[in-house]
């Protein structure tokens, strides 16, 4: 059963069980949105008392940090016991575009040469792990949600807002890998 | 007592989410080249189930475990916060390949560059809550 479980997971079995967490989250009284968890974090250290913004009463909200923290041990779980430790099986065609610009290590779930501690303090890592951060959080609270909030639950409730925000995240994310990213990888 | 079901569900989303790989700064590229099925079945299938599971609690009226119906906020319209705040965070998750939840779950697969991630996404957020009158929405 565990040799069984730490292999990939086909793609059906991923979207089946998004939609169980889903289904579990509203029928705890919660909803699926994870970035909304950031907020929280910010009101949580007492940053309701110079932006208003956050002036709400987390407590509420609280369940949602507790389920990001879940994740955090899902990962740890999934990394240590459930792990066969192959490469990603990622297309070919990918493997080359990344070659072609640089990537040479194709092992774990991100490239070590942008990923790996000793990466934080250079140039390149300022920018794809604080810049990249950044846009992220800002991103997603202007848009007023992520992939969760508006890709799963505001299309799973056919919300057009949702549609557009789905829209954006793709423009800013084909912007990235096509222009942007050719340039700062070679950082 | 009522947060520690929060906390199982969000282990089930960590292991859901490493072991397809949805957390991989290599799918989130392969996906945004058009060059593998694999993340828009994840993203397709997780949208037909929930369409299937929104329609039927609404249908029926589906209760929470505290008796409470389930309630689907509409979002209010409009096209400039979800089109700008998109944009902005697609960049930020094809430069880190990860959306808020896999931040988390891929500090707990041991990608601990991933604090830094972490860190600045809530001083973004942060920002946005500062500059937030000042922009278009």
């Amino acid at each position: 059963m565990l040799e069984l479980l730490s292999q990939p997971w086909p793609w059906y079995i991923a979207g089946a069980g998004i939609a169980l967490v889903m289904f579990l989250l509203l029928w705890f009284g919660g909803e699926f949105g994870v970035s909304g968890a950031l907020g929280t974090m910010c009101s949580m250290c007492g940053a309701g008392k110079k932006v208003p913004f956050f002036n709400v009463n987390w407590h509420n909200q609280l369940w949602n940090v507790v389920f990001v923290f879940g994740g955090l041990v899902g990962g740890f779980i999934a990394g240590h016991w459930l792990n066969s430790g192959a490469n990603i099986q990622i297309s070919q065609a990918t493997v080359q575009d990344l070659q072609a610009l640089g990537i040479t290590n194709f092992s774990g779930l991100a490239p070590a040469e942008i990923f790996g501690t000793d990466q934080i303090l250079t140039l390149r890592g300022f920018i794809f792990l604080v810049i990249g951060g950044f846009l992220v959080g800002f991103g997603t609270r202007y848009a007023g949600g992520c992939t969760s909030g508006h890709a799963i639950s505001g299309l799973s409730n056919l919300q057009l807002p949702s549609l557009i925000a789905v829209i954006g995240f793709f423009i800013g994310g084909l912007l990235m890998t096509h222009l942007l990213l050719p340039f700062l990888i070679g950082l | 007592m009522k947060l520690i079901k929060f906390f199982l569900i969000g282990i089930l989303f960590g292991i859901i989410l490493t072991k397809s790989e949805v957390v991989s700064w290599f799918r989130i590229q392969e996906m945004f080249r058009f060059q593998a099925f694999h993340m828009y079945g994840v993203i397709g299938t997780a949208v037909a189930l929930g369409i299937v599971i929104v329609a039927v609690m609404k249908r029926t009226k589906f209760k929470t475990i505290y008796g409470n119906e389930v309630v689907f906020n509409p979002k209010n319209m409009s096209i400039y916060r979800y089109l700008f705040g998109g944009i902005i965070f697609g960049l930020g998750w094809a430069l880190t390949g990860a959306c808020p939840g896999p931040i988390f779950i891929l500090i707990g697969n041991g990608y601990l560059a991933f604090i830094v991630v972490a860190i600045s996404a809530v001083l973004g957020t942060l920002a946005y809550g500062a500059v937030r009158s000042k922009l278009p929405h």
